[in-house]
């Protein structure tokens, strides 16, 4: 058997992976037992799918192939004990497979892997926690995959598995089916989990923006597979729309040695039109059930920025109204101060900084604040102001990638402020 | 039987086929980058030939079933989220227009469906397209 052909199986395996093993959980109600089971079902798969060609439905002969392991162990250890005939009558492997994929219950199979994904996002786990065992659980990855995406140790990361797996344990996991209040407490729960894996990625500096990618890559999965199920979800659209739209600029967000582009600054030929479009189209779905909500205003933002062809094109009128209905919905210093960007865009600095001046005793410690604050000040011409700014958000930066981005803003606002070609600009108002 | 020859001109006419793609989406939606690419990569060797030979119409690699919609053609006409599902019809044509948004694209199905009520159609997003030229 070729190598080639091994990436093959191991890319059906891993696409059936969510189904068979959310499967697998709801009949042994225990997590290890539904991971070892399917774990065994791969290796089986790997045995027979060369010789006999891979099965219609993957995720169905997992499922099955799983049970029956699992089964055949537990007869092995408890000694012949006797079998329920619903499981005599699917052992034999060979012609079972097409009575099974009727079997297997079409409505069981949407909150199958909606749970497998819901008990990730255990409240008392810590973000990085559920990040790392929903890349473990849900997606598959190795704990060395994760570990590597993490910039941290195997053994660091196996350990926080571990204790992540514990305490979900402990919680007990939810089997009855969910009804619809219950449901949709769940999809917003899983929502958040997955912009979790996305902004773990996104937010890598350029240095390791390479090896964080494939978290992107798998929040994306994860989101398509979610709207897949639940197709009339705007807020699923809003947050498929959102990654993909921000995912589209990857190729353009960072420069040869490894620092971080501005939006402004892109080569916005980089940007992935594919994406842009599929971004797109979410949002206009999403649209129509005129039922807003903090994915769908944010990715209706990353939608301006991403319909402008340069700089200049961008609606910041729009984009400005669309902070204002996040604060409404999703209120936050945060969602104040990006909209202060906007603000300055269409009313000038000095309404930007009226604006964000209010905000300075929650964000006392946060160095996008300074950053932010400096860079308005400098427009204003305030520029001794604006260094303390920019010193300030220097020395709060927690890593060197944000100190490094802030001095790119400096250097941004010294070379707009001398005057171009023919005389000075106007100070009041920047492109 | 071979294809319909013009007796007055002795001109071959064309005769067209369409080649509907059909894959399991998950699957293909778990390929990375390099499996995807190497897969359009050999099928760029085909497409090639065929459109030196002035054979090979347009080509479509349509976004996920996640974009799309579907109109069904009742009165009035009814949107549904997500692609076309039902097995009781068949695919029976296409069309490709250019739209600049979703909102224009179901216009242009409702007014096709108007004049041809009954059945649906699903309104998707396309991700790739080469428009070909047929040169028999």
């Amino acid at each position: 058997m070729r190598e080639a052909d091994t990436a093959w199986i191991e890319t059906a395996l891993t696409s059936a992976r969510p189904q068979a093993v959310g499967a697998l959980l709801r009949y042994f109600r225990d997590l290890d037992t539904a991971e070892e089971a399917f774990q065994n079902a791969c290796l089986r798969a790997l045995k027979t799918w060369p010789q006999n060609g891979p099965p219609r439905d993957p995720a169905a002969w997992l499922i099955m192939v799983g049970r029956n392991v699992a089964i055949d162990e537990v007869r092995r250890t408890r000694k012949q004990q006797p079998l329920p005939e619903d499981d005599q009558a699917i052992s034999d492997l060979d012609d079972a497979e097409g009575a099974l994929a009727e079997r297997l219950d079409g409505s069981h199979y949407r909150d199958d892997i909606l749970r497998l994904m819901f008990i990730c996002c255990h409240p008392q786990l810590p973000a990085t926690q559920q990040i790392a065992l929903a890349l473990r659980i849900v997606s598959g990855l190795t704990v060395k995959q994760i570990a590597r995406a993490f910039l941290v140790s195997d053994a660091a990361m196996e350990q926080r598995i571990t204790r992540a797996k514990a305490k979900v344990a402990e919680a007990g996991t939810p089997f009855e089916t969910p009804g619809a209040i219950e449901r949709s407490g769940r999809l917003a729960g899983v929502a958040a989990m997955i912009y979790l894996i996305f902004n773990e990625g996104y937010s890598a500096s350029g240095d390791t923006a390479e090896i964080r990618k494939p978290l992107c890559e798998e929040a994306i999965r994860l989101a398509r597979l979610l709207l897949r199920l639940f197709q009339s979800e705007p807020e699923i659209m809003g947050l498929t729309a959102l990654i993909l739209l921000q995912h589209a600029r990857s190729d353009a967000r960072f420069a040869k040695d490894g620092s971080l582009i501005l939006l402004d600054d892109q080569d916005r030929s980089l940007w992935n039109r594919t994406m842009i479009a599929e971004g797109l189209a979410l949002i206009d779905k999403a649209m129509r059930h005129r039922r807003s909500g903090p994915y769908q205003i944010q990715a209706a933002i990353a939608a301006l920025h991403a319909r402008a062809s340069t700089p200049e094109e961008t609606d910041w009128t729009q984009i400005d109204l669309l902070y204002g209905a996040l604060e409404v919905v999703q209120p936050s210093p945060v969602v104040t101060l990006n909209r202060a960007v906007a603000v300055s865009k269409v009313r000038g600095p000095q309404a930007a900084l009226d604006l964000i001046e209010p905000l300075a005793p929650k964000l006392a410690n946060y160095f996008h604040f300074y950053g932010v604050r400096g860079a308005f000040l400098m427009q204003l011409g305030r520029n001794d102001e604006a260094r303390i700014a920019f010193d300030r958000a220097i020395a709060l930066a927690n890593t060197s990638a944000e100190a490094a981005h802030i001095r790119m803003h400096i250097d941004r606002l010294i070379r707009d402020s001398q005057p171009k070609g023919g005389g000075a600009r106007q100070g009041a108002k920047v492109d | 039987m071979d294809r319909l020859q013009n007796k007055r001109s002795g001109k071959v006419l064309p005769m067209l086929y369409a080649i509907l793609c059909y894959h399991d989406e998950d699957f293909v939606g778990s390929w990375s980058k390099d499996q995807d690419e190497a897969v359009m990569k050999k099928l760029a060797v085909v497409q090639d030939k065929l459109t030196q030979q002035g054979r090979l119409g347009p080509v479509a690699r349509l976004l996920p079933t996640t974009a799309a919609a579907t109109l069904r053609k009742e009165d009035p006409p009814l949107v549904l989220d997500g692609p076309y599902a039902e097995t009781k019809e068949q695919l029976l044509g296409f069309y490709i227009v250019d739209c600049k948004n979703l909102d224009e694209a179901l216009d242009v199905a409702r007014d096709l469906g108007s004049a041809n009520p009954g059945g649906a159609y699903e309104v998707r997003p396309v991700g790739v397209f080469r428009p070909g030229g047929i040169s028999a």
